[in-house]
């Protein structure tokens, strides 16, 4: 696998990283000081989606799919994003990728705005560094070409000749697993989910991206078949100095192969940490509700008590305040009132949580206490 | 024909078979499954696609398309000859003595008409009580299965309800005629996980207080875990292994069952290499002689590959088709599925 990274590439320190604002401090992540230089900043990304209707298709109401989500993705890590359908996981990889407009926020990436005119990014650049791979793998790929040709086009597109690029498809086939002999010019619906998968990993590296958005990428898999395309995600990684931004409903693939953790409510961010804190104490109540949502797995401990009752609230009108307010069995009178801001609880500058009980003093009665300095 | 069943199982499937005959092929989706189910009792089918879970669950019924599939073997349900029976016999046993709810209650209920007049429809249509008298009992059901507002949400159109309680609103169009067999295919794969427990809270809770028997078919072990007394694991239309839950998952006595439990993602593997179960499913257009699990078992021998292995008890109520296991010539060790889960989160887990 080695020498498949033909495409030469900038090193973190060659582009000098612009100055952040103020507020990815609150991310918790730019707190720690420097361990690793964040790869990816994305800053107060916000997608309202308009639902048209009525006279003159109006607009009639605002969905609320993305609102000032902050983070930082950092070199060589796995960020895993979990949340419920409609929490706004997808349409945050989305605006990663540029694939919708943001209506408001900046994303840097390598510390180069995308989209900036000074300084900035292109688009066309901003993909070349940073791809995606889908849920559904037959609608990822065009039906009509052999898979090669559709691994072949990006570097195609990007300007490498014909037959480089060919080859080039070739040695992605191998490097995901896949004969070349048996599968270059086969139709993706000559393979199977997880072989189709495969391919749209090998599409997703062949401009050798230094990001890959793996968007509920095993999601569709059977139990069997999505080990081993986890386990060749893991060899990949670490192969091509990749870094990983990993959506998944699933709360242990995500344990498996995250670094950090990030946990999404009606399009906010509720809760951001280093994989093992957040799973072994989560902060956020939601967070908590989550995991013990899971099944238990142990038939001599089964479930008994469901943690949150009624399905989350619909992003067109969230509630006031906190957004989980309505299922937290905590929620009181400043809840209500006013948003929690993403902060790092006292004594733990690694992680942030959007809940005034981890704010001293915020006026809930479970606040905590502050940590003495 | 006249083989006593024990008689407290309300269903007794014996060696059902099901092909497709397609233009140039037969699938041979469900080959040779029998099983028996007590009144008040869950079975879970876990399997992965293609491993004829869920047409066996639509051959209960008889839902398959007549025209290109072949059905074979016994199915009694409740007393009644479900394989024997003309059409008009049929629909009044569906619904009444079984009914079923399915993976997507979008498609499964009808877009044009309110959940209320579905309820009430099917209650008038069995049990020939007044509308009135069909429609309060409708009522009843939304409460039953702990619809907020219920008299509201029965004037309600299915879209304009969210994805749990659309759920919720078709466990209770099923159970309103009180079947005695409930059959469930994959009912809480498309909910969120904090819904997805509370729908099988409530089916636990509405099994155990109706009596009914379940047969709830699922590719979730831990789904299967929550919600089943005894399991079933399919492969290639074939029961490898039938068990109590804790059997099956503590002491996996087929290598395909321990093989699925340790593939299996959970959170304590971090940093692990994941077990896999090499190659892929086998083709149903063509099964290979002998066990279909023989091309991916690491046991696999020359007498694997030449019939398909019988039924072989390990403990009462705990059978598995393996040669080799049979013959006590592998052990399946390692560690089982609860021996590896250390219980993540929260900390108030009972």
């Amino acid at each position: 696998m080695t020498g498949t990274r033909d495409i030469p590439l900038p090193t973190a320190d060659a582009c000098a990283p612009v100055p952040v604002s103020a507020r990815s401090e609150v991310a918790g992540t730019g707190a720690s000081g420097g361990r690793t230089a964040p790869l990816l900043h994305v800053d107060n990304l916000t997608k309202h989606f308009p639902l048209k209707g009525g006279l003159l298709n109006r607009t009639q109401a605002l969905v609320q799919a993305v609102d000032g989500v902050s983070f930082n993705v950092l070199t060589g890590e796995t960020l895993g994003i979990v949340g419920e359908s409609g929490c706004g996981k997808s349409t945050t990889a989305r605006l990663m990728m540029h694939l919708i407009r943001p209506d408001g926020g900046t994303i840097a990436f390598d510390g180069r705005k995308v989209g900036a005119i000074e300084h900035g990014l292109s688009h066309r650049d901003l993909h070349r560094q940073m791809q995606m791979v889908f849920q559904d793998s037959y609608s990822s790929l065009n039906p009509r070409l052999p898979v090669v040709m559709s691994i072949a086009f990006g570097p195609f597109v990007h300007g490498l000749g014909r037959s480089a690029a060919l080859k080039r498809a070739m040695e992605l086939l191998q490097a995901v697993g896949l004969d070349p002999l048996l599968f270059a010019n086969r139709y993706p619906h000559e393979l199977s989910g997880g072989q189709r998968q495969r391919v749209n990993i090998a599409r997703a590296l062949a401009l050798s991206p230094r990001i890959v958005i793996l968007d509920e990428a095993v999601s569709a898999l059977d139990k069997s078949v999505e080990a081993q395309v986890l386990n060749l995600l893991v060899d990949l990684k670490a192969q091509l100095d990749l870094t990983y931004v990993f959506i998944s409903h699933d709360l242990n693939v995500v344990r498996y192969i995250s670094d950090r953790v990030m946990v999404m409510y009606l399009g906010k961010v509720v809760e951001i940490g280093p994989v093992d804190r957040l799973y072994r104490d989560p902060r956020h109540p939601y967070t908590r509700a989550l995991l013990s949502a899971m099944p238990s797995m142990n038939p001599r401990r089964r479930t008994v008590e469901a943690p949150l009752s009624g399905d989350p609230p619909n992003p067109i009108r969230p509630p006031s305040g906190c957004r989980f307010r309505t299922r937290c069995p905590f929620a009181e009178q400043v809840c209500e009132a006013v948003a929690p801001l993403l902060l790092a609880p006292p004594g733990d500058a690694l992680r942030a949580v959007a809940c005034h009980m981890s704010v001293p003093k915020s006026g809930h009665s479970r606040a905590v206490a502050a940590v003495s300095a | 024909m006249q083989i006593q069943a024990p008689s407290r199982s309300v269903v007794s499937v014996e060696n059902l078979h099901v092909r497709f005959a397609m233009r140039d092929a037969t699938v041979s989706a469900v080959n040779g499954v029998s099983f028996e189910l007590e009144a008040g009792k869950v079975l879970g089918i876990l399997g992965e696609s293609g491993s004829g879970k869920s047409v066996t669950l639509r051959a209960l019924m008889r839902m398959l398309p007549p025209a290109r599939t072949r059905v074979e073997g016994r199915i009694r349900i409740a007393g009644h000859e479900i394989t024997a029976m003309d059409e008009d016999a049929l629909r009044k046993v569906r619904g009444a003595k079984v009914a079923m709810i399915f993976q997507e209650p979008m498609t499964a209920l009808d877009p044009v008409f309110t959940v209320g007049v579905q309820i009430a429809e099917t209650i008038v249509r069995h049990e020939g009580i007044s509308y009135a008298a069909a429609w309060r009992r409708a009522l009843e059901l939304l409460e039953m299965v702990q619809i907020p507002s219920a008299a509201r949400r029965l004037k309600a159109y299915p879209h304009e309800m969210s994805g749990g309680m659309r759920q919720r609103a078709m466990i209770a169009l099923a159970l309103s005629c009180r079947p005695s067999v409930l059959l469930a295919d994959e009912p809480t794969t498309a909910l969120d996980v904090t819904v997805q427990i509370q729908i099988i809270l409530l089916l636990r809770q509405l099994q155990q207080d109706l009596g009914m028997a379940v047969v709830f078919v699922t590719h979730d072990v831990g789904v299967a875990v929550e919600v089943a007394d005894r399991i079933g694991v399919m492969y290639a239309g074939r029961l490898v292994e039938l068990g109590s839950t804790e059997e099956v998952i503590e002491r996996p006595a087929h290598p395909y069952t321990a093989a699925l439990l340790t593939s299996t993602v959970l959170g304590s593997a971090f940093g692990r290499r994941l077990d896999t179960i090499p190659g892929m499913p086998p083709d149903l257009r063509a099964l290979p002689e002998g066990c279909s699990f023989a091309p991916r078992c690491q046991f696999c021998q020359d007498a694997c590959r030449v019939s398909m292995p019988p039924e072989h008890a390990m403990a009462p109520g705990h059978t598995t088709r393996c040669l080799r296991i049979a013959a006590r010539e592998i052990e399946l060790a390692g560690p089982t599925l609860s021996a590896r889960n250390t219980y993540v989160g929260g900390g108030d887990r009972p």
